[in-house]
């Protein structure tokens, strides 16, 4: 059986998925149920307090039971920040080892923050955390964060948020190509066949929110998807022919010709 | 009466002790999945009962919400 294995555990989905941006609670689920996805991630956030303390939470629609969570550091933009926020979280989930570390490092771009990411994942490794660090596509970093001890390694392929897709196919295959541990892309995928090249460069597994839950049809979007990693992830497995300028040999029988 | 400051928000309590998890309470969070960080440290949830608040400290009050 050919399973994403992270920190011990084997999933049958390589597609992961967030949880924020949808319309409300119900078609977050819709989406995450026509995703396949078992690993989910959330943010954490500042309760309210008073006024909305009734309303419905993310949990009540997607419970912990069901899904793996996977609590995030959005928005943090030093390791300090990031390690207090998924201390909280371990707290939150009654002691849940496996983290999304992301730092950082500028809110025009959102691009991550390398250094202050090696500190945090440091931290977080030292403390048991099972880590799955976001960062940019750069080799060098990447293998650092293994070496760290991180559990995951997850490049952007394009920004945060862009839906440019896989704008350096070659940074990730050579992060791939280094890598013991699972690479999963995470951020910039933004449609269907950017989700099956990245399977098919030999990613492990993608991360999306924004390419699903910012489709005109989500639902239907999370679906696509499913489809486009297991499609690029078998695509994958069976070796693409390689590529020619032209080919002197065609599809058909060359014998046997009429006349 | 004791202040604290709440997630950023200053508020007041008209009683002489406060533990969190009376707090909780007061606050209609009974029953909610949170995480608490009483002046950077974060307090387990086993211990609310007995974790008795002092005037001027700073908590943090978290849940899960939606995120990528």
């Amino acid at each position: 059986m050919d399973t994403l294995n992270i920190a011990g555990k084997a999933y049958q989905s390589r597609l992961l998925v967030g949880t924020g941006k949808y319309k409300d609670f119900t078609e977050t689920r819709a989406a995450i149920d026509a995703s396949g996805a078992e690993i989910i991630t959330v943010a954490i956030r500042r309760t309210n307090i008073g006024q909305h303390a009734g309303e419905p939470s993310l949990l009540e629609y997607l419970p912990p039971e069901e899904f793996t969570y996977l609590p995030n550091t959005a928005g943090c933009y030093s390791a300090d920040d990031a390690v207090r926020t998924l201390r909280l979280a371990r707290e939150l989930l009654d002691g849940h080892r496996l983290v999304k570390l992301e730092v950082l490092g500028d809110p025009t771009t959102l691009y991550p923050n390398v250094v202050e990411t090696l500190k945090a994942a440091e931290t977080l490794v030292k403390e048991g955390f099972d880590v799955m660090v976001y960062t940019s596509d750069d080799p060098i970093i990447a293998k650092q964060l293994e070496e760290i001890g991180c559990c995951a390694v997850m490049p952007l392929a394009s920004l945060i948020g862009s839906g440019m897709g896989i704008l350096n196919p070659w940074n990730l295959q050579i992060i791939i190509e280094n890598a013991k541990v699972p690479v999963l892309v995470d951020a910039g995928v933004g449609t269907a066949s950017d989700a099956a090249i990245a399977m098919e460069l030999g990613c492990q597994g993608i991360l999306m929110n924004t390419a699903i839950a910012g489709a005109h049809n989500p639902v239907l979007m999370a679906s696509a998807m499913k489809k486009a990693v297991e499609a690029g992830r078998e695509a994958y497995l069976a070796g693409r022919m390689p590529k020619k300028l032209y080919s002197a040999t065609p599809s058909s029988p060359t014998t046997g010709m009429i006349g | 009466m004791i202040h604290l400051t709440i997630n950023g928000n200053s508020r007041q309590f008209d009683v002489a002790t406060l533990t969190v998890a009376e707090l909780v309470q007061t606050l209609g969070l009974t029953g909610k999945r949170l995480a608490i960080e009483r002046n950077g440290d974060i307090v387990p949830r086993g211990l609310f009962a007995d974790t008795a608040l002092n005037d001027g400290d700073k908590l943090e009050i978290v849940g899960a919400v939606g995120g990528g």
